[in-house]
């Protein structure tokens, strides 16, 4: 599938789906990469070394320095997919060089949690 | 986005990491934002220099930044958490003392002028109109593009940093000249006025308004309530500019109901413990416009009175200082009411202020209550 490139780069590796946005600052453990939001879809589970699959980040826009501190702790996602691109999401991402794709809507439902993919951030596709 | 060659090698490293983060950036956010390329700025003001705004990860994020990167246009930078030089009268945390240090350091060694201020606009030259800038500052961006003559986006921390670092910005939203066109209109129908009703006609309007509004029914605005409306507007919602004068599409009017269910939301407490003003930052004209507000009279209680540090020796030169300080003000250099570890819930219940601004931070932050009047009740009620 195509997707439109917001921060380039290149991986592989498996899916993990949230059906929930994400707000980095107050969801997520900078140090762990674990989901500690109660109410989210994902609590408990870990976003790291995955391509986070979620429909867009929400709340204050020092998440992007969650997410900067969660690639400084080797608990980064690999890339992310969003399905829009909030400015909090796309700063975080580029301050921290970890690729970031928008998906259209009927791209966007096809992702499947542990689908292995291949995505090219460079010519916004993905495999 | 199409980008120059130039930018393309920066952006693939081909200048070093620091640049290749800042295009990576600017990129980003031009892309989420529908920007079609990079124009040149000339000046960028930050955001995030406050310890208690950006935390850990950001101290130790610009600390990594500045080992390498320099500015290449002229930066400021917004309010820090206190003053360093008067930091010894407060009750203040080692380690807060020590972050905040360290932020600062990170900006200055990267070339920020050390403004400190979150009224960029009173303070230093106004480029010719129409020049393009970044400003990160929500009111400053708003007074920037409705009083300046300048252009900006209400810019983020990131995107203003990685235009200090490349003197570029994305071109999207307020920098495109139809966009700067309103499609609403608020007509102001409040009477009387004064700073507090343009302050909440600003938080009215930032919930209603897309990137421009037009606001009718107003002329002859005094610095006070310009820099209230533009700071008001800032703290509710995206909206980055108005425009007076010509009625433009949809109107909405704003009327005593509407003024009454703002005042409802953002004034919790009919009485305070500690006032603040300076949220924006007072500049030279309200500091003397205050003096002579405060003659013959003195606070019953704290007020603390946040200021630039440009205009410090000014206002020691003019008497000012001295005529506030007899009164009782305390003068605060370099930081604001907004996200200050000065005001802390420990020792205060409710802080009364005059700015729509403070009064939501105060409240959603520093979880104090507040009572919100104008500066002339203020004088009125809480001196003698």
């Amino acid at each position: 599938m195509n997707v439109k490139v917001i921060v380039r780069g290149k991986t592989q590796g498996s899916l993990l789906v949230a059906k929930n946005p994400i707000n980095f600052l107050g969801g997520i453990d900078k140090k762990t990469g674990l989901v500690h939001d109660k109410k989210h879809d994902l609590f408990g589970k870990s976003i790291g070394n995955k391509i986070l699959v979620f429909p867009f980040g929400v709340g204050s826009s020092v998440g992007a320095y969650t997410i900067y501190s969660l690639k400084y702790n080797h608990c980064a996602p690999l890339a992310m997919i969003c399905l829009k691109a909030d400015l909090t999401t796309a700063s975080g991402c580029a301050i921290s060089n970890i690729p970031l794709v928008v998906a259209d809507k009927h791209d966007y439902d096809l992702l499947q949690e542990n689908n292995q993919v291949t995505l090219d951030a460079i010519e916004g596709t993905i495999l | 986005m199409e980008l120059t060659k130039e930018e393309e090698d920066a952006l693939d490293g081909k200048q070093g990491d620091t640049l290749a983060l800042a295009y990576r950036t600017l990129v980003a956010i031009g892309e989420a934002s529908n920007a079609n390329r990079l124009i040149p700025i000339e000046w960028a003001h930050l955001s995030g220099v406050n310890y208690n705004t950006i935390g850990d990860a950001g101290k130790e994020f610009l600390s990594s930044l500045s080992k390498d990167a320099k500015f290449k246009v002229k930066t400021t930078v917004n309010p820090m958490g206190f003053d360093f030089d008067s930091v010894s009268r407060y009750k203040l945390d080692d380690k807060f003392i020590e972050n905040q240090r360290s932020i600062k350091d990170s900006y200055e060694k990267m070339g920020a002028i050390p403004s400190y201020s979150c009224i960029p606009y009173e303070i230093f030259d106004i480029p010719k109109r129409g020049t393009h800038v970044s400003f990160a500052e929500s009111n400053a961006a708003i007074y920037a593009n409705s009083f300046s003559g300048l252009k900006t986006n209400k810019e983020g921390a990131f995107s203003a940093l990685a235009s200090a670092l490349t003197g570029k910005s994305p071109c999207s939203d307020l920098r495109d000249d139809d966009v700067r066109e309103p499609n609403l209109t608020i007509r102001m129908k409040v009477e009387p006025r004064d700073e507090l009703t343009y302050g909440m006609l600003g938080y009215f309007a930032g919930k209603v308004a897309g990137s421009s509004v037009a606001i009718s029914g107003i002329s002859n605005l005094d610095r006070r309530s310009c820099k209230s409306l533009c700071a008001g507007m800032g703290t509710s919602g995206a909206c980055g500019m108005f425009t007076f004068g010509e009625e433009e599409g949809e109107k909405i009017d704003f009327d005593k109901n509407e003024m009454q269910k703002i005042h409802d939301e953002l004034n919790t407490s009919e009485k305070g413990d500690l006032i603040t003003l300076g949220s924006p930052q007072l500049g030279i004209e309200e500091i003397g416009n205050l003096t002579l507000m405060l003659k013959g009279r003195s606070f019953q209680k704290r007020c603390m009175i946040f200021c630039p540090s440009a205009i410090k020796g000014q206002i020691r030169d003019l008497g000012y200082a001295n005529e506030i300080e007899r009164a009782g003000g305390e003068l605060l250099f370099d930081c604001c009411t907004c996200l200050s570890p000065l005001v802390d819930n420990k020792e205060v219940d409710s802080v009364i202020t005059n700015s729509v601004k403070g009064a939501y931070y105060l409240k959603t932050s520093n979880k104090v209550d507040v009572n919100l009047k104008s500066l002339k009740r203020i004088v009125e009620e809480e001196t003698k």
